[in-house]
């Protein structure tokens, strides 16, 4: 994956799948520490313990459409090569909580991303699901809740394409103005 | 901390209010994008943005976007579905946004199957 952004969706679909109603999606930049980190968790049913062994195993997968699940491997992977690593809590029918970190500055972690695109992508796509997301720069942080702006919309749907149009811009902007009060 | 601001919400209150998308009104058409690991590597979130402009421009309450996971078909992703009424659906194979682009106003807006992107008939 070219971005963490997309391990991001595709770890919180994972969530989803797993019967999830509520999604926390956590990313810390820490640039004096030279830190970044990632935080999933979901209250899906969790994973039962022999797998959470093999959880980064590829060959090892809850899917029945192939043999093989990518996923975690992926970001497992993605962590590992810069100087990070994944950690992975699960309860059963608590949840999940998947953590990822990654050494900032390393030449081979991959750029954030567009994460706009994937809040916006994960909340079209799953209406029913509420998700929470905070993105801290150097101490600043950025948060959204579904719950409180689906208070604030009154009766318009966060599925209207129109909000969600407007919606990826204004948090594309909040970020990049917090990217831009905290520039090195 | 950061929040949305009001002003934010106010404008796309008041943005929105000029379009007349329903939700809860009657389908006619369903496009599905299939966001499985594969699908997502292979570009299902820009596939997904472009049909979320095209949406929005487009301004038709009885279209509905969901995702689902991956339907095995791998190497044939970005994958996308659309099934208008109680037709057959089809499935389109290695979409990009400008792709979807043609797929939402030839088939899902006007009903003209594009036949040089389908995978198959399901």
């Amino acid at each position: 994956m070219r971005e963490l952004s997309l391990h991001i969706l595709d770890i919180a679909e994972n969530g989803i799948t797993a019967g999830a109603d509520c999604i926390h999606i956590l990313v810390e930049e820490a640039r004096t520490a030279d830190l970044l980190t990632i935080k999933i968790m979901d209250n899906g049913h969790g994973m039962p313990a022999e797998k959470i062994e093999k959880m980064t195993d590829p060959f090892v997968t809850s899917r029945t459409t192939r043999r093989v699940g990518l996923g975690l491997s992926l970001i497992a992977t993605a962590a590992e090569r810069c100087e990070g690593r994944l950690t992975v809590e699960t309860e059963p029918d608590a949840g999940t909580k998947v953590k990822a970190i990654f050494r900032y500055s390393h030449i081979d972690r991959a750029p954030v991303g567009d994460m706009a695109a994937t809040i916006t992508t994960l909340i079209i796509g799953n209406p029913q699901i509420e998700f929470v997301y905070s993105h801290i720069i150097d101490g600043e942080e950025f948060t959204l809740d579904t719950r409180e702006l689906k208070t604030e919309m009154g009766h318009l749907s966060l599925t209207n394409p129109v909000v969600i149009h407007h919606l990826t811009a204004s948090i594309r902007n909040s970020l990049g103005q917090l990217t831009a009060n905290n520039g090195p | 901390m950061a929040k949305l601001t009001i002003e934010d919400l106010k404008r796309i209150k008041e943005e929105t209010a000029k379009s007349t998308y329903l939700r809860d009104g009657d389908a006619n058409v369903k496009i599905t994008v299939h966001m499985g690991t594969c699908g997502i590597a292979a570009g299902a979130r820009e596939v997904m943005n472009a049909l979320m402009e095209e949406m929005a421009a487009a301004d038709r309450q009885d279209i509905r976007v969901v995702t689902s996971g991956c339907m095995g078909m791998c190497s044939s992703e970005p994958n996308v579905t659309v099934e208008i009424q109680k037709g057959e659906p089809i499935v389109y194979q290695l979409m990009d946004a400008n792709k979807m682009r043609q797929v939402f106003k030839r088939h899902a807006l006007l009903g003209e199957v594009q036949t040089e992107f389908t995978l198959a008939k399901m």
